[in-house]
């Protein structure tokens, strides 16, 4: 018994229950849904099992390194994620005309996705070096370490993943005091090249920015998507239609529904009530890990969560934004709930890190 | 240590971070709100609008798939197509007791087991909401029982298929390929091109040959019409329609007679035949045997069928012209003989005498020819004629093997050909620098006298040797080897040629030319190792006999064809072009198994040569022309 106790002890000590209980929940509702958005295909659903048992592991292994090993890996990590990618941009498989994975012999990878976790680690070391107040060069060579990368992942090209990564390294920025004419000049100047970046987008990307304010332009093409998923939330009123009863969903109107557009089948099928239900979920898991950013005892930890905490929330609204019909269509998946086990790792492996940063004592706490 | 802590954790830098850190909350929330205001619109405000379109009326765009092209030969005879043909299809979520219907639908339509357990994996897989057939290919009397019977089975309907046919069926199936059910890995395929919504509705997909490399040119274009359907699904009228284009059709550059006549003198042996046109590289035959047939794989292959193929032992589905790759033998020598030519190392006149075997200065190994005794005195032309060994071992070590490799390289031989299917082998020939890389060792001259008769390391696939034939055939020009010759748009009739494309043209003596090729006609001449093939033929043709080894001999001991087992006997090779002096027609010949190039592969180039140049058909005994594997015992390395 007492045994036992102890080797509760010892698999829970690193791990934040709350948090935990909270992505549990939440990646049960991606399994219900995965089930009726399949069809009842349950070796899919099994598959998607698998992935989130590995992806926990990671997270517990994760929970249970101290920050102060983390804080070593950045500079590596960010460094190798950076050959990766100029690797790829050189001798990356050409696959139908983006470049975006690297075969490295035993396996292929896709180096953009190790950039989601090593961009914030790599900008919160960067800035947790600095122990007076920071200048504006500092604040420049910060912004050097995120475009590098994300100008690569651009050229590759992937718009989505550089958005997001940029926006990771962004997030970094801001919190560590960017002061607010910047932010401001930076808005405008970005608005301002939006003619620049229209000019130099690929014809896909202006598609789908297209069809964004006229999706019947295409209906068979990018715009279909937008217009199915619209019906399906549409349609599924204020209690839904049932679970496996959404006609949107069973009849196959909807796309990819059990990745990209698995928010579309459970809208329709749980409704506005089941969206309450979920958007609150989430709201409570980033209500935590604000918490736990917000307690955080050193600047590199407080940067690091706080950048992986937004970075949640920006998957969020991306993906409902985008499926919902006000934002483009860019490949983003729905977190903890979309079919899938990269971006399950990459996600889990965040909370991994946040779990750390509040379970490990904080030794240097004033 | 401490400072620094200190210094950081200054209490305005916590509480700058916080404010920070409480702005980005506010403005997640702000965000959250957004999404939450889009979903009161769509499910609350414009829930009827949306709630009529997904359920009273759904207007579903329905694709409309096009016709896939269809592949004839050169000269119009077809070798895909596609007919029409009903099926009866089951909705399953339409149907209350399932088991009880469809035995009640057995009553009036034959359903075989096969049928039911088809049917039973299809509905496993698939959603309640699809459609899933039943039973393919409806007779006219099926089709009227069930007509006058469709009132007792809701959920049930004919619908026209479109199913894809191979008249051909075990000829060409290799170059042809076949379409089979889209798998996941299609589908990613298709979703990483971009190409996936022009797929929709479509079931098949090129997976081999032509149906896949020119997957593109022969699918078309997805048309679509909006239809406006009932709550249960059903169709009540068309709003607008795009039609679908239909795929090209494909003209290919092979002579169907010609393949069939090749096939025919192969009879049951297992092997392979190219036949290039030298003029401009185009495909005229491409036989590879057994064939299979490729109609069985376009519903998706029984588990019956499957085993039956993949598991024979004469491995009916591997294309030996493309994929197989065999030592030149003797083929080899032509190539080995211009290089001593082209780069002075031997002239038509030297000689040397052949006692029947060679050995390497200082060592007492001896490599021995495969006529016991030798051939007497011997220069090139005779080297070729007769195809002694000893002259090529003793020629090897002058040329040394990066000589040879260079050189005969520049016909294609152990690299890819860039034929227009995938899936081409490269084989191999040996380089010094090659040997370190693959197995770390240095080369030694003793490996050299065996790539010298196109053994040892050497590997090629027929199509190379035809296309290394096709350029000592057209003086040293590299067409590239094509089998589509035109395409056809299936709506304007319009054909647009293919082009033939020379790759790079061989700056070659023609002196030394000369003095090969008129080697090369003797050999089917009296005192040749073709000659019997060659026996009174209309026409002058030029070959050069192989033998390619499958299981090495061991120094000293002879190889008895009658005590080796039939899977292990030595591969017959021929490789020829005719007329010699304006080739129509360029060919390598692999037959396996069978012993040595003069008996059983040379004959068949006679055949196919006749052919082509004279129209004279084959007669249907061929005993006559082939000799009977006799109890010859030849020696080997």
């Amino acid at each position: 018994m007492i045994e036992i106790r102890k080797i509760w002890h010892y698999l829970t000590r690193y791990v934040d229950s709350f948090l935990l209980a909270g992505i549990l929940i939440l990646m049960s509702i991606g399994l219900i849904v995965l089930y009726s958005a399949t069809g009842g295909n349950v070796t899919r659903v099994s598959n998607q099992a698998v992935n989130i048992l590995v992806a926990l592991v990671i997270m517990w292994l994760v929970a249970n390194i101290p920050l102060q090993q983390i804080l070593r890996l950045a500079f590596p990590m960010y460094m190798l994620g950076l050959i990766l990618l100029i690797g790829v941009a050189l001798f990356g498989e050409i696959n139908n005309g983006a470049r975006r994975w690297l075969n490295i012999g035993v396996t292929r990878i896709q180096p953009s996705e190790l950039m989601k976790i090593a961009i914030p680690l790599m900008m919160a070391w960067y800035f947790d070096k600095y122990e007076i107040a920071l200048r504006l060069r500092d604040y420049l060579g910060a912004t050097i370490l995120l475009l590098l990368p994300v100008l690569l992942i651009l050229r590759q090209p992937d718009l989505g993943t550089a958005l997001l990564i940029a926006a990771s390294g962004f997030y970094v920025l801001f919190l560590a005091g960017l002061s607010w004419r910047i932010i401001v000049g930076l808005v405008t100047a970005a608005a301002a090249s939006l003619p620049i970046l229209w000019s130099v987008m690929h014809d896909y990307q202006r598609q789908r920015i297209m069809t964004l304010f006229d999706p019947t332009q295409d209906p068979l093409g990018a715009g279909y998507h937008t217009i199915q998923s619209s019906i399906a939330i549409g349609s599924g009123g204020v209690v839904g239609k049932g679970w496996q009863n959404g006609t949107q969903t069973q009849l196959d109107f909807l796309p990819e529904q059990s990745t990209d557009f698995i928010f579309a089948v459970f809208s329709e099928e749980f409704g506005l009530i089941g969206n309450t239900v979920l958007l609150l979920l989430y709201l409570l898991v980033i209500g935590r890990c604000i918490a736990i950013t917000a307690n955080a005892s050193t600047q590199f930890t407080r940067l690091i969560s706080g950048s992986i905490t937004l970075t949640f929330c920006t998957y969020i609204f991306v993906n409902i934004g985008m499926v919902s019909g006000i934002l483009p269509i860019v490949g983003v998946p729905l977190p903890l709930i979309s079919y899938g086990g990269t971006s399950m790792v990459t996600m889990l492996l965040g909370f991994g890190i946040l779990m750390s940063i509040q379970t490990h004592p904080k030794l240097i706490k004033t | 240590m401490k400072q620094h802590v200190e210094l950081r954790n200054h209490p305005i830098e916590l509480y700058k971070f916080r404010m920070r850190l409480a702005i980005s909350a506010g403005f997640v929330l702000v965000l959250f709100l957004l999404l939450y205001a889009r979903f009161y619109y769509l499910q609350i405000i414009q829930q009827e609008h949306y709630h009529t379109l997904a359920e009273a009326n759904r207007i579903s765009i329905a694709p409309l798939v096009p016709y896939r092209g269809l592949i004839s030969d050169r000269n119009g005879r077809i070798l895909a197509q596609n007919y029409s043909a009903y099926t009866l299809e089951v909705v399953p979520s339409k149907i209350q007791d399932l088991e009880a219907t469809l035995n009640e639908l057995a009553t009036i339509i034959e359903i075989t087991p096969a049928d039911r357990q088809r049917f039973n994996k299809l509905l496993k897989e698939s959603k309640r909401f699809k459609s899933l057939p039943i039973r393919n290919r409806l007779t006219d009397v099926e089709i009227a029982t069930f007509a006058t019977n469709r009132y007792r089975f809701p959920g049930i309907e004919i619908k026209a298929q479109v199913y894809r046919q191979y008249p051909e069926k075990e000829m060409v199936s290799h170059v042809i390929g076949y379409i089979s059910r889209i798998n996941d890995q299609d589908l990613e395929q298709l979703e990483s091109s971009g190409e996936l919504h022009n797929y929709r509705g479509s079931h098949h997909i090129g997976k081999t040959g032509i149906e896949q490399s020119y997957e593109k040119q022969l699918h078309g274009v997805t048309g679509f019409e909006e239809v406006e359907t009932d709550a249960a699904g059903r169709s009540i009228r068309v709003l607008s329609r795009t039609p679908p284009t239909p795929g090209n059709n494909l003209i290919l550059t092979l002579d169907i007679g010609l393949q069939e006549v090749a096939e025919i003198a192969f009879s049951d042996r297992r092997g392979a035949l190219v036949a290039l046109d030298p003029n401009n590289g185009e495909v005229l035959a491409f036989v590879s045997k057994p064939g299979y047939d490729n109609n069985l794989f376009i519903g998706g292959i029984d588990q019956e069928n499957w085993n039956l193929l993949n598991n024979s032992i004469d491995r009916p589905l591997n294309n030996r012209a493309l994929r197989g790759v065999y030592p030149p033998g003797s083929t080899f020598k032509p190539f080995m003989a211009l290089a001593a030519l082209e780069l002075g190392k031997r002239t038509p006149e030297y000689s040397m005498s052949d006692p029947g075997y060679f050995s390497l200065p200082g060592v007492s190994r001896r490599y021995r020819d495969w006529k016991p005794g030798g051939h007497g005195r011997v220069d090139l032309h005779k080297s070729l004629v007769v195809s002694c060994d000893t002259y090529y071992y003793s020629l090897a070590n002058d040329l040394g093997i990066d000589n040879i490799h260079n050189f005969i390289s520049q016909f294609g031989l152990g690299s890819k050909t860039g034929i227009d299917i995938e899936g081409e082998a490269s084989g191999l020939l040996p380089s010094s620098a090659w040997k370190m890389r693959q197995h770390k060792q240095k080369w030694y001259a003793g490996d050299t006298i065996s790539v010298s008769i196109g053994q040892g390391y050497n590997l090629t696939t027929p199509l190379q040797l035809a296309f290394a034939t096709m350029l000592i055939a057209n003086n040293g020009k590299a067409y590239l080897p094509r089998l589509v010759k035109q395409i056809q748009n299936s709506q304007t009739g319009e054909v647009q040629d293919i082009p033939a494309k020379l790759l790079y043209s061989l700056n070659l003596k023609p002196k030394n030319l000369e003095v090969v090729k008129n080697a090369l006609v003797d050999v089917t001449r009296p005192g040749g190792t073709a000659a019997k093939a060659g026996t009174n033929a209309d026409y002058t043709f030029a070959g050069k006999t192989g033998t390619s080894q499958v299981i090495a001999i061991k120094q000293g001991e002879r190889y008895n064809e009658k005590l080796i087992n039939e899977r292990h006997r030595d591969h017959a090779m021929f490789i020829a072009y005719a007329p010699a002096d304006d080739p129509k027609i360029a060919l390598a010949i692999l037959v396996e198994n069978t012993g040595t190039g003069g008996s059983t592969a040379a004959p068949i180039a006679r055949q196919v040569f006749d052919y082509f140049l004279l129209g004279k058909l084959p007669e249907m005994d061929l005993a006559h022309l082939i000799e009977p594997i006799k109890d010859h015992v030849h020696d080997h390395l």
